[in-house]
């Protein structure tokens, strides 16, 4: 057995980052898609306000961070909809809101300490067995409430007047994606910590969305996409005794530029291809009208 | 008011008294407010205080080809979005197929074509069959991801934009004459009563144009589809539709289009424009 599994702290860090890689993309692909990626951003402060919040009182911090996204998600919502503020406007104010209440109260309870740079860093050492049950239970709730709602949750990211008129309820399927955003923010951040969480919800759907078809594709390739740099952002993570955060969200960029580099070489030969093909057809096509019978002439005339 | 307003407004069921040319209107028969696909009632919507539009009164009614005429601003696009639901009128009615618009269910019977969606402009990973079945979507179902597809219907729907050799391309990927045609598809899975469009043809070539219209066309005449059209381009208006509302805040001129002239015009627009009428005997091209 790889030195990696005879500890139990790790084995829970890469069970954590498999449920967290598997679920923060899911939900990254209808954030993506809408370009409301700033919303994971905002409620990580959120939840980092719950995490000050929590450390003062002593609480589950958790359940705080949790409740605390929650909150912030259907106020967004709301603001939103009732087009009380512009949505961005909605969404800087409650990020710097709730990063001002976290600095405020995190220099009341004596400035940063190791339970707080491991909510803000994401740490292999300090994901619980009660965590992973949170994660676990996030995770079939996500699942269950995308495989209910796959066709509403598709109409209102394609369109949401559309979606209005074809009878579905967009308000309040934009508040249950906007508190399970939330949810899964909370629940990612011993994994990857709050500051990094935004990256783990979008990175691998940009990588999803290059090189998969079909909505539905995209949202499985997402999150498998997510489980792998997650886990091998963790593995990296222990060798390298480096804070899990970044190593998961450099692995995720690693992959990224991969895919961009290979996508756009493919491209380049396509076109390459492309032009061939049409300098041949050219050439064929002047060899034909001097009288050439070459057999390359015909075929090349028949793909037209 | 204006002279050409044709709807008797009231609680009872309205007396349609529009001398319409269109050959599928019910010309002098009593509708029930159910038959009539929408209704502006004394509608007036304000933004900031600001009134957008003001004191609209007129009504559409069963296999007309309404067009909605008007320059940048005047409130076009509002005045489709009142009629769908997706605003809420700051004072007066609003009335889809008899009911309020804004609290509106049965919407299998309508049909909406936006200038632009928000994914058109995206990745958005979806094939063009993927998005007409949207169409099908008939309201929540928990086991949706299991339930058979009715694909017969989207067969037909994309047949019918010509859109079937492309049902398999990414929609990113289309022509904007493409999208429109596909949400077209869309909207005719449902087979509905009333298709909406907001500036259809803006940013189509004109063959493209022309094909679009000649499909709505046999919409409306063909499948008696009452079409309503928001658009700026008078001369396409003046060829397809059988009614126009021309809207610059209020409502300038509503009525036929052989009746609109070059005075109705110069008001809405706020310069001199003239008119060269077509004769409304003369078929459609």
């Amino acid at each position: 057995m790889p030195e990696i599994f005879q500890y139990d702290f790790m084995n829970r860090a890469i069970i954590g980052s498999v449920l967290v890689g598997a679920t923060a993309p899911a939900f990254g692909v209808f954030l993506v898609l809408r370009r409301l990626s700033l919303i994971a951003d905002t409620l990580s402060h959120v939840a980092l306000a719950g995490v000050a919040i929590a450390l003062i009182t002593k609480t589950f911090a958790p359940v705080v961070a949790l409740a605390a996204t929650t909150g912030a998600a259907v106020s967004i919502e709301e603001l939103r909809m009732r087009r009380l503020l512009p949505g961005d406007a909605a969404l800087a104010v409650f990020l710097y809101g709730a990063l001002a209440v976290a600095v405020v109260l995190i220099s009341i309870a004596d400035g940063f300490n190791s339970t707080l740079f491991s909510y803000l860093f994401g740490s292999v050492l300090t994901v619980t067995e009660t965590d992973l049950w949170w994660m676990a239970s996030l995770a079939v709730v996500i699942a269950v409430f995308m495989l209910m709602f796959s066709s509403e949750l598709a109409q209102i990211t394609f369109d949401p007047d559309l979606a209005r008129i074809n009878g579905v309820r967009v308000h309040l399927l934009n508040l249950g994606l906007a508190v399970l955003t939330g949810a899964t923010i909370t629940v990612s951040m011993r994994v990857v910590g709050v500051l990094l969480v935004g990256a783990l919800i979008v990175i691998p759907v940009l990588i999803s969305l290059r090189i998969t078809k079909g909505l539905t594709r995209t949202v499985i390739t997402s999150s498998l996409i997510g489980v792998l740099v997650a886990v091998v952002g963790m593995t990296i993570a222990y060798y390298a005794d480096i804070a899990p955060g970044g190593s998961v969200v450099l692995s995720a960029i690693t992959l990224l530029v991969i895919v961009e580099l290979g996508s756009f070489a493919k491209r380049s030969f396509d076109r390459s291809d492309h032009n061939s093909a049409i300098d041949a057809h050219t050439h064929a096509h002047d060899s034909h009208a001097h009288g050439s019978d070459d057999q390359s002439d015909h075929d090349l005339h028949g793909h037209r | 008011m204006p002279e050409q307003e044709s709807v008797t407004l009231g609680d009872t069921a309205p007396v349609i008294e529009t001398e319409s040319h269109n050959i599928t209107a019910h010309s002098g028969e009593n509708l029930r407010p159910d038959q009539i696909p929408i209704r502006f009632a004394e509608t007036w919507f304000s933004y900031n205080s600001e009134p957008v539009v003001r004191d609209i009164n007129f009504a559409i009614t069963p296999g007309e080809f309404a067009a909605i005429l008007g320059p940048n601003g005047s409130g076009k696009t509002t005045l489709m979005k009142l009629a769908l639901g997706l605003l809420k009128p700051t004072s007066g009615r609003v009335l889809l197929f008899g009911e309020p618009a804004d609290k509106f269910t049965d919407w299998h019977r309508v049909g909406y074509v936006p200038q632009r969606t928000h994914a058109t402009e995206s990745r958005f990973p979806a094939s063009v069959r993927e998005i007409v079945n949207f169409g099908s979507y008939t309201g929540f179902n928990p086991l949706t991801i299991f339930k058979r597809k009715d694909s017969n219907r989207v067969d037909e729907a994309m047949e019918m934009a010509g859109i079937t050799h492309l049902a398999n391309r990414r929609v990113s990927d289309l022509s904007v004459g493409q999208q429109q045609r596909m949400l077209i598809a869309r909207s005719l899975v449902r087979r509905p009563d009333l298709l909406v469009m907001d500036e259809p043809v803006a940013g189509v070539d004109a063959a493209g144009e022309e094909q679009f219209h000649t499909m709505v066309r046999r919409l409306n005449r063909e499948l008696g589809i009452t079409i309503v059209m928001v658009s700026h381009d008078i001369g396409a208006v003046m060829r397809e539709a059988t009614t126009i509302a021309c809207i610059n805040r209020d409502i300038v001129f509503h009525g036929p289009v052989h009746q609109l002239d070059a005075q109705a015009l110069s008001a809405l627009y706020g310069f001199p424009v003239d008119v060269l009428l077509h004769d409304p005997e003369h078929t459609h091209r």
